[in-house]
Order: C-alpha cells, then structure tokens, then sequence
C-alpha cells in the first residue's frame, strides 16, 4: 500500500510538473504585464511558442560540434530529473530516498555545464560572453546552495529533501534566525539562478546585459524549445522548493489517502500562486542591477548563509 | 541539540534581524538608503525591547522600546534626512574599503564576535549565548561601518548602529536597571547632537563631509604630511601623468561642482601638485 501510493504519488506529481511548468513563467509573464496596466500576452503564450518551435527543426551553424545538438536533452533530462525528487502535494513519494538537496544541486550544476557548453560551442562573442557570465554568478550561487544546505542538514539531521521538508512541516523547530537567514540568501540564488530582474532581465533582448538570453541565441527550432522547457522546469523547481522548505504546511504526509493528496494539491497550487505573485511584484519593483554588481549581490547572499552556519553552531553547541 | 519555545524564537528572529540589518546597512551605496536601513534597524530594536519586556514581564522595557522607536526610528532619520537635502550631499557612500571586502571583514567580525562569547558564557543557556553573539556582532559591525566609511553621515549612522547593539544586549539581559538605560538614551542624543554638529563644522570648514580632507591637518611628521612634502618636491615634475592630471584639474576648476571638480583625488593631485595650501572644493556647492 505505501508502495503503491509512492508510486502514484510519483506519477501524479512528474505529470503535474510537466503540464504546470510551461504556465509558470506565462502566469508571471501576465502577472507582471497586469501591474504595469497592460493587458499582457495570454498565460498560455510559452506553450504556444514551444509548440511552434517544435514543430521546426533547428538550423545549426557550420561549426558546430555535437554538444549543440545533445546539451538540450542533457540539460532538460537533469532538471527533470531533480524536479522529480522536489516534493509538492505530498511526501513519501516513490523517489523520496534518493531525493538528496546535494543531489539537486548537483544535477541543477549539470544543466547549467550543459547550457554553458552550448553556449561556447559555436564560438560567437555573445554564447561565449553569456557563458563566462553564467560560470561566474555560479562560483557564488553554488557555494550558497550548498552552505544554505548545511544549515538545513544541521537542524534536520540529515540532507534527504523529504525528510527535511517533513521535518520543517511538522513545526518541532520553530522559528529559527539561522532559517530565516539561509532563506534569504537560498531566494537570491533562486533568482540569479533562474536570471530573474536584479540579476538578468527575463523579457528582453538587450544584448550589453543578458546572460541566459545570450547563451541561447544559437539555438533554434526544437532546441530552443527544449531550452525554454528547461528554463520554466527549472524556474517551477525552485518555486517548489522554497514552497517545500519555508512554506511546508498542508502537504500530505507520507501513505496519506487522495482525500490528504487533493487537499496538498490544493494547497501546493495557493504556495505557488503566491510566490509567482511575489515574484511579480518583486521584479515590477526593482531595477536590474550592474553586471559587475551581481557577484556583489550573490557574495552578500552567500555571506549570509555562512552567517547561518555560523549561529547555528553556536545554538546547538557545536562549536 | 536544543529548540527553544516560541518567545525565544521570537527575540533571536529580531536579534538576527538586526544583524542582518547592519549588513544592509554595510552594503548599500547611497546615503539615503544607509539613513532607511538604519530607521529600520531602530523600529527592530523597539520591536525587541517591546518584546523582551512582554516576556520578561518588565514594563520599563516599553519605556526603552518607546525611546528607542521614537529616537532612532524617526527623529534622528529624520534629522539625517534633513541634513543631507539640507547640505546637498553627495548621494553616493565613499567607501575606505570596498562594499565586497568590507562585508567579508562583516562576517570575520562576526566570527570574532562568536568566538569571543562562547567562552565566557560557557555556563550560561545556549538562547542567551546566541543572543549576545548577536548584540556584540551588531555593535562590532557598527564599529567596522565608522572604520570603513569615508562619509561623516555614515559614520554616525555606524556609531549609532553600534549603540543600537548596546542595548539589543542590554534588553536581553533581565533586571537592567532603567537609569542606566535612561541614560544610555540621552548619551545617545548628545552623542547625536555632537556628531551632527561636527559634521556641520567639516562641511563649513571643508566644504565635504568627507573626512579624509582632515588628514592632512593631523600632526607634523605623520606619513600624510611626508608625503604631501614629497609631492610638492615632485611639482615641477615634466609632464607626469599626475601633473597632467592636475592641469586637467585646474582648468576644469572653474566649473564649480563640475566633473573633475567632483571628484577628490584630481581635485587633491591638482592641489598638492600647485602647492596651494587650500583645501579643494568640491561637491555641489550651493
């Protein structure tokens, strides 16, 4: 019977993912467009821009290698695969005891190698330019995710992503500053990583600032599909994930009936909503910052972070 | 491993929150922001006093949190405020030491901070260990923001920080008499009355609030003075990139609040390099 939810739990959950991650960055889209009193392109707009591109076959340049052709698929596969182990409506799913937050970060940096790669591989000034972008906000990105996840392993006792979320939703910590501080700095890695407004801007062109824009410039047909999949998988996961760890109330515990399943999918869909909306709001009211002044940025985060070890170790004695 | 219940949570959140609060304060790079972050910090401290003297059952803690959100939280903003659109200042923070390695220097101190209670309060429950890390942090970090700052504004919102650490750490702490915090909190407004009388002297005096412009009076035989004389001997120096430089200075002088003029180290070079014992004039002068 466990095994049996696990499994449809597991199913429901990667459908879910894949018809919902598409809307993501089409709900923010027209979030952001209403606020700023425009009627804004439907939310459906992504879905309909994949279904267009893969309906078209890429068109590769002369020199280029096979990376171009399997960095997508590479790319895509990893976020996939991560997202799979993200809990949402509820835990104990089937890949609960492999889901490690290490093995996240880990799969995240491979689709980000990927992405890179194919942006160099071409060799054109842009993919090249947006490459060593990408690498450098990520020499502070990850180190924060990775400290961010100490801390979560210090209070859980463990780096398992179920049994961390599980513990978090039952509340036995309490409000924590060592939490609230790694929370801040995991919501800036959540935006430079998903080249969201301080860091990259999402809707333009522009080509003095982009990062993850530039990288994709060689990409066409199906490829770029599959990029633009990849990049609303992965900006789903990182909302599922702060919803998992900072807002775990009402998932369904694990073995729990569909009636506990229907009530955790509908609060899952209200956690998300509001962090989209938040996201909204948040990037109508700021600026996009300096490129030089991202690892400025990242580096306070990742500062904070060490800051949250630090106390911790303090608070538990450790030290 | 320990969790504390629910008020302790509470008090550590606003303790951390004042940290945190002091780092913004490390990373921003206008003045106005410096001044908001630093209102902030003050409304946290009142929240934690009004907090503590709930928990602790001691009303005179809201007659602290009153003060400090009175004082800190809206009249010396306030006065800060009306300071720099009174002086029109700069709105940019000229830092010593850059914001990424100042905030690094922040988190070493912070280090120190934990290193330094742990000890001392080895008998002592790990919620006030923690809780006094964070005070000593905060006020350490005050400390490090008036080393780091070239601005006068900013450094007395740094020392004001730091006394903001003095009585997070004050409140924390069960059975402080209220005199002593009374106290506290007038030395801060005199403390306050005579920072922002200095500044307005510096600004009389040297038109900027730039506090670097008083080295060059400090004592004779100090390094500043020596190498003011070596830059003299260098004057006449033939077509140095410095003397280049200072002729650019000098000819954009006219130009009051002009390009170059703003900018103090082609103003200093041109100067040291014509010998005039003056100090430049920079900044938007009225």
């Amino acid at each position: 019977m466990q095994t049996l939810g696990g499994i449809l739990t597991q199913a429901l959950h990667l459908a879910l993912m894949l018809v919902l991650a598409p809307l993501v960055p089409g709900l923010v889209r027209w979030l952001k467009a209403r606020m700023q009193g425009r009627r804004g392109a439907s939310p459906l707009q992504p879905l309909r821009d994949m279904r267009k591109l893969l309906r078209k076959r890429p068109v590769l340049a002369e020199n280029a290698s096979a990376v171009s052709e399997v960095a997508p698929y590479v790319a895509v596969v990893a976020t996939l695969v991560a997202l799979a182990q993200v809990p949402s409506f509820s835990h104990g799913m089937l890949l609960a005891p492999l889901g490690d937050l290490l093995l996240v970060a880990g799969l995240l940096a491979l689709a980000r190698v990927a992405l890179a790669l194919a942006g160099l591989d071409v060799g054109t000034q842009f993919g090249g330019m947006g490459a060593a972008r990408e690498m450098s906000f990520a020499a502070f990105a990850e180190p924060t995710l990775l400290v961010a996840v100490l801390t979560f392993a210090i209070l859980a006792g463990t780096t398992n992503l179920d049994a961390v979320a599980a513990t978090f939703r039952d509340g036995q910590l309490g409000l924590r500053v060592s939490l609230a501080l790694a929370g801040l700095s995991l919501l800036a890695v959540a935006l430079a990583e998903n080249a969201r407004m301080p860091v990259d801007s999402p809707g333009t062109h522009l080509e003095l600032t982009m990062v993850h824009e530039a990288m994709l410039l060689e990409s066409s047909g199906r490829h770029l599909a599959l990029w633009e999949f990849q990049a609303a998988l992965k900006l789903e996961l990182w909302l599922a994930l702060l919803a998992a760890m900072f807002l775990p109330f009402g998932a369904a515990p694990g073995g729990a009936g569909p009636l506990a399943w229907a009530l955790g999918l509908l609060a899952w869909l209200v956690k998300m909503a509001g962090l989209m909306l938040a996201l909204a709001v948040f990037e109508n009211a700021i600026a996009k910052m300096r490129v030089f002044r991202v690892p400025e940025f990242l580096g306070a985060a990742l500062l904070l972070a060490l800051l949250a070890a630090a106390l911790l170790f303090v608070s538990t004695g450790l030290a | 491993m320990t969790f504390g219940q629910l008020p302790y949570d509470i008090a550590h959140l606003l303790g951390g929150a004042m940290l945190l609060l002091s780092f913004v304060l490390l990373y921003q790079r206008r003045v106005q922001a410096v001044i908001n972050a630093f209102a902030m910090q003050g409304g946290v401290l009142a929240l934690a006093a009004a907090w503590q003297g709930a928990m602790q059952g001691a009303p005179e803690l809201y007659l602290t949190a009153l003060i400090a959100f009175v004082a800190k939280a809206v009249l010396i903003p306030l006065a800060l405020r009306a300071i720099v659109r009174r002086m029109n200042l700069h709105r940019s923070v000229e830092t010593a030491l850059g914001i990424g390695a100042s905030m690094m220097v922040g988190v070493a101190v912070v280090a120190l901070a934990i290193l330094v209670v742990l000890p001392i309060t080895a008998g002592a429950r790990a919620i006030a260990r923690e809780d006094l890390a964070l005070a000593l942090s905060v006020v350490l970090l005050g400390m490090l923001m008036m080393i780091t700052r070239r601005n006068a504004i900013s450094q007395v919102v740094g020392l004001m920080s730091l006394e903001n650490g003095l009585v997070l750490a004050a409140v924390g702490v069960a059975g402080m008499p209220l005199v002593v915090e009374l106290s506290t909190a007038a030395l801060v407004l005199v403390v306050f009355v005579v920072a922002g009388v200095f500044v307005f002297q510096i600004r009389e005096r040297f038109d900027s609030v730039d506090t670097a412009a008083l080295e060059k009076h400090r004592a004779e035989g100090t390094w500043e003075a020596q190498r003011a004389d070596g830059a003299w001997e260098a004057q006449p120096a033939e077509g140095t990139w410095e003397a280049q430089r200072a002729d650019g200075g000098r000819e954009a002088q006219p130009a009051e609040g002009g390009r170059d003029a703003q900018r103090p180290e082609a103003a200093w070079n041109a100067q040291r390099a014509e010998g005039r014992p003056e100090v430049p004039r920079h900044g938007g002068l009225p």
